[in-house]
């Protein structure tokens, strides 16, 4: 339990998405101009990773590691599929996202409404791609290990782009140099964000 | 062939296709002033040699995968474009990774997943939306070898500042004399973590931009 507990610690604040792997960077510098739409679309891919990530783990574990298939025939102990994942990880995390989409769309209106946009938009995020691969590579053992783990790196994500969008908004007011306005200034802010959230480093609960 | 059809082809390098293959590289550089593809643009540049190697990598992909796509758009239907692409795209970076192990394994355990997170760079993404699904393939490949190259030129200049300055190397090679550090001379320890990154993209969207003006937004 403890370590769960610092494991989602440390994927919120450590390995932040944005801030120590750049993840997700796209859809983090284009749509952050509200703290609204930031917020929704945060809300999507903290949704979108609670689902793909466990789903992923539970095919890489079953079907695609090497061995992984014994439970089906011990003949297939030999095989080793490994080098499918990148496709069947980007062909489960569109699918997903095209059934969440329905699924909301007919159970949820309102959510819809407020995810709607967003949630094609998510299938190529590279944070949602690159959860599936840092769980492929750090090898988590369980099943709660990654749920964990996808959902502090949502929320980690979810906090990164709220917060650079509420500085977004403050900094419209302010006298930036004309070639540093926009693309420019955002770039030397995250900058500055990873610096400070370069002070969690080290935490442990 | 009469002598007419071959008049009305276009040369394979004409004055379009070459502005295809150069506007990328400066004034329509992905990176810096379409906004893609930056997810792995910083993290792979801590040193030169991932960095070339991802570009070229990059280029590749993008290059192929918009030929590909190119070459099939009229049979693609649109509900499912995004799926089709995306199948296209992950088959090519398989391919890559695979020769990426074989043959330059250490360089490979350096971009760890980053190579997989080709498939999801907004580069190729971006590049098949608005170019090859409505291009022929031939402007298409070139089109993706130059959103490649500007990419790369990119990650180059990122990477070879943080190495410099970070470890006092250039492509593995101490470049720093020894007697600079006698004399006090530290390498500055901050190049080499993630926040410096960003920071110098954002420095040379603005040397950029204070060059050509007409990139600056207007907002």
């Amino acid at each position: 339990m403890e370590s769960l507990i610092n494991l989602f610690v440390r994927s919120i604040f450590i390995d932040n998405m944005i801030f120590a792997y750049f993840l997700g960077m796209c859809s983090f510098l284009a749509v952050s101009k509200t703290v609204k739409t930031s917020v929704g679309l945060g809300i999507a891919v903290i949704f979108v990773l609670l689902i793909t990530a466990p789903l992923n783990w539970l095919i890489d574990t079953y079907v695609l590691k090497a061995g992984a298939l014994t439970w089906l025939s011990p003949s297939l102990s030999e095989l080793d599929l490994s080098y499918l994942s990148f496709l069947i990880f980007i062909g489960v995390i569109a699918a997903m996202v095209q059934l969440v989409e329905m699924f909301v769309e007919k159970f949820s209106p309102p959510l819809y409404n407020a995810l709607g946009i967003f949630l094609p938009l998510i299938a190529v995020n590279c944070a949602i791609l690159g959860v599936a691969l840092f769980v492929q590579e750090r090898e988590y053992q369980t099943i709660s290990e990654v749920t964990v783990y996808a959902v502090g790196s949502g929320v980690g994500w979810f906090l990164a782009i709220t917060a650079i969008a509420a500085i977004k908004e403050k900094i419209k007011y302010s006298h930036i140099p004309a070639p540093l306005r926009g693309l420019g200034i955002s770039f030397i802010l995250t900058g500055l964000m990873a610096i400070a959230f370069m002070g969690f480093m080290g935490i442990k609960i | 062939m009469s002598n007419d059809k071959i008049k009305d082809r276009e040369p394979l390098f004409s004055a379009k296709n070459i502005k295809l293959l150069k506007n990328p590289i400066n004034l329509d550089n992905p990176i810096s002033v379409q906004v893609l593809g930056i997810c792995s643009a910083l993290a792979v540049t801590v040193q030169l040699k991932p960095a070339i190697v991802m570009a070229l990598s990059v280029t590749i992909v993008t290059a192929f995968s918009n030929l590909i796509i190119s070459s099939v758009r009229n049979t693609i239907p649109s509900r499912i474009r995004i799926i089709v692409q995306l199948v296209v795209v992950a088959t090519l970076v398989i391919i890559v990774d695979q020769v990426l192990k074989a043959y330059v394994y250490d360089v490979s355990k350096k971009l760890s997943v980053f190579v997989g997170l080709i498939i999801t760079n907004c580069i190729l993404m971006g590049r098949l939306e608005a170019f090859a699904m409505a291009q022929k393939p031939w402007p298409s490949f070139l089109d993706g070898i130059g959103n490649g190259l500007g990419y790369g030129a990119i990650l180059i200049i990122v990477g070879f500042f943080r190495e410099l300055f970070g470890s006092g190397k250039l492509y593995g090679y101490s470049v720093i004399p020894e007697f600079a550090f006698k004399a006090g001379y530290v390498n500055n320890g901050m190049m080499i973590l993630p926040p410096m990154a960003l920071i110098l993209i954002g420095v040379i969207i603005w040397l950029q931009r204070s060059r050509n003006r007409v990139l600056i937004d207007k907002s």
